[in-house]
């Protein structure tokens, strides 16, 4: 459904992301991994439209979106969660959702009856918020959420779009590291119960490794290795550059 | 039954101000029309501040709009002078003005914005200052009694007038207003607001046009305080170009803060409690910008969430405490 072609990017002499190609099919869940500095976000910032590549084409359902906007990506069916979390802060976690969901239906435009009066709408903001296991938490206010809960409100907000592929970027960053699987647990169920098809960017491959069909390695802005996490876990050269292991 | 208790008190208190100008001494109504007048303008202007997340410097220019679009009309269409005609003649107007400067507006954020919108009033004020036989200049324009509905209240004398019809008019547009504003805010368009407000990235990205809606929400806010500009004229029997000048605009911001922008009926309580501060302030010394000031340190400093804002918080603690 995605896929890349030779995308560059550079930032003054310094090749950030340099002649990368990448496929995602329907369904399916990658991660990319690499240390810090290795052109993962700035990768997923020229797929959402973020960024305008020096070089490349991106093509999404065989259609050319390199130079598309980022609105017309999330029309289309691109959503992204941020490394930072963006979320509203002084509206509900049912807000929150319930006003991606009215973007969606294109019902912002509506002015006059409150929203609790569209009963589905609201109805599938609460289904959305039981598949990420966060029913209870539905009144609360982002500040009176913990970390974790906080990055899981915000994929749920993406995956309220209806995307057809999601972007996440660092699911896990900042959130307690005994709290990082339970995230991952929330997030890739939901994911996988719909079936949309997912990229997630981390830097520990140990939190992707359980959840993705396909690990795509970074390094100095390529792509250094691809395949199933258990073969990527077994070649030489990602282990020398991402865990510093030689032998 | 009426699920929401909100609604119970919005209906009691709505029967208690029927009964207001049985209550009060016809000086205390008027400046209570005047409080409700600057109500109509501080919910729209609250559409802004407290509900987009945008303080504007110039709010007076749509103020002075509605003003002007009476006393114009007063002037050089004086068939056309009554209530049914004016009203919508100063929405539209406001509307007018308010889409202009807004698309300009709407292009920037926080201080950047202030500016502009502080910038595209004086302009306003420049045209009504400068512009002396058409628009009076600094002497401004009489605004005589309108006709209503075919009525006349020609020869009437003003405070009759203020304390009879146009009192129930002025308050039936308020309870509409009120009932409209509360409607906008709690819709998916208001919602769609506040997501804008919060999170300007994130807005985006659920697929919110926020430029456009900032826009949208501009063009609301400026519609009512035209309104309320129109409705203002009526009580104030005058109209001058110092509607339009910043510090004009700075009083309708004054009286949100004052009542709390945080909350819907914040700028409620605020334009009534600001119409009556101003006026004992001004009665009892003349150094009544100086309480004005020393109210506003106060303010910012103990009270953030302004008198309605504090008051909700009471109220909170004290249902917390019933319920432990």
């Amino acid at each position: 459904m995605l896929i890349v072609k030779n995308l560059t990017k550079h930032f003054g002499g310094f090749n950030a992301v340099d002649d990368v190609n990448l496929e995602i099919k329907e369904g399916e869940i990658i991660s990319i991994i690499g240390t810090n500095g290795a052109g993962k976000t700035t990768l997923v910032n020229m797929i959402s439209g973020y960024l305008k590549p020096d070089k490349g084409t991106i093509l999404f359902f065989d259609k050319d979106i390199t130079h598309a906007s980022p609105y017309i990506r999330i029309k289309l069916g691109i959503g992204r969660s941020f490394q930072l979390i963006q979320l509203f802060e002084n509206s509900t976690a049912l807000d929150n959702v319930r006003t991606a969901l009215f973007s969606k239906y294109g019902m912002i435009r509506r002015g006059l009856m409150p929203a609790d009066r569209y009963t589905s709408v609201t109805e599938e903001a609460v289904k959305i918020l039981k598949n990420f296991n966060m029913l209870d938490k539905k009144d609360l206010t982002p500040k009176a959420l913990s970390e974790g809960d906080m990055k899981i409100l915000d994929v749920a907000i993406a995956f309220a779009l209806k995307s057809k592929l999601l972007l996440l970027d660092e699911p896990t960053s900042g959130v307690a590291t005994q709290d990082k699987f339970k995230v991952m647990d929330s997030i890739v169920s939901a994911i996988r119960k719909e079936g949309i098809s997912t990229l997630i960017i981390e830097h520990d491959m140990d939190i992707v490794l359980g959840y993705s069909d396909r690990v795509v390695v970074m390094h100095e802005g390529k792509v250094m290795a691809e395949g199933k996490p258990a073969e990527i876990m077994e070649n030489r050269e990602v282990k020398a550059t991402l865990f510093g292991i030689v032998g | 039954m009426v699920k929401n208790p909100r609604w119970v008190a919005y209906g009691l208190i709505f029967i208690f101000l029927l009964f207001i100008p049985r209550l009060l001494s016809i000086h205390n109504l008027m400046l209570f029309e005047y409080g409700l007048t600057f109500a109509i303008v501080g919910l729209g202007f609250n559409l802004l501040l407290g509900y987009t997340g945008l303080l504007s410097f110039g709010h007076g220019a749509y103020f002075a709009v509605g003003a002007y679009t009476v006393g114009m009309v007063a002037k050089y269409l004086p068939e056309a002078y009554s209530l049914e005609i004016l009203v919508p003649a100063a929405l539209f107007f406001s509307l007018i003005i308010a889409l202009i400067f807004g698309f300009l507006c709407v292009r920037h954020t926080k201080i950047f914005f202030s500016i502009l919108a502080l910038s595209l009033s004086m302009l306003i004020f420049a045209l009504l200052f400068k512009l002396y036989h058409i628009t009076g200049g600094s002497d401004g324009l009489r605004v005589p009694l309108p006709t209503m509905f075919g009525i006349s209240f020609k020869g009437m004398r003003r405070p009759l007038f203020l304390s009879g019809t146009y009192y129930y008019f002025l308050l039936m547009i308020f309870a509409i207003s009120c009932v409209v504003m509360r409607g906008i805010v709690s819709s998916p368009f208001g919602k769609a607001l506040q997501a804008i407000r919060d999170n300007e990235v994130r807005a985006e990205l659920i697929g919110i046009r926020v430029r456009r809606y900032r826009l949208y929400a501009f063009i609301i806010s400026g519609m009512f305080v035209g309104l309320g500009g129109a409705l203002w004229s009526f009580v104030n029997g005058h109209v001058t170009a110092d509607l339009s000048h910043w510090v004009f605009s700075g009083e309708i911001v004054y009286m949100t803060l004052l009542g709390g922008f945080g909350i819907f009926e914040g700028p409620i309580v605020g334009a009534i409690i600001f119409t009556y501060l101003k006026l004992y302030a001004m009665g009892n010394t003349q150094y009544w910008m100086f309480v004005i000031g020393a109210t506003l340190i106060v303010l910012v400093l103990l009270l953030p969430n302004g008198v309605a804002g504090a008051f909700a918080s009471l109220f909170a603690k004290m249902g917390r405490k019933k319920s432990v």
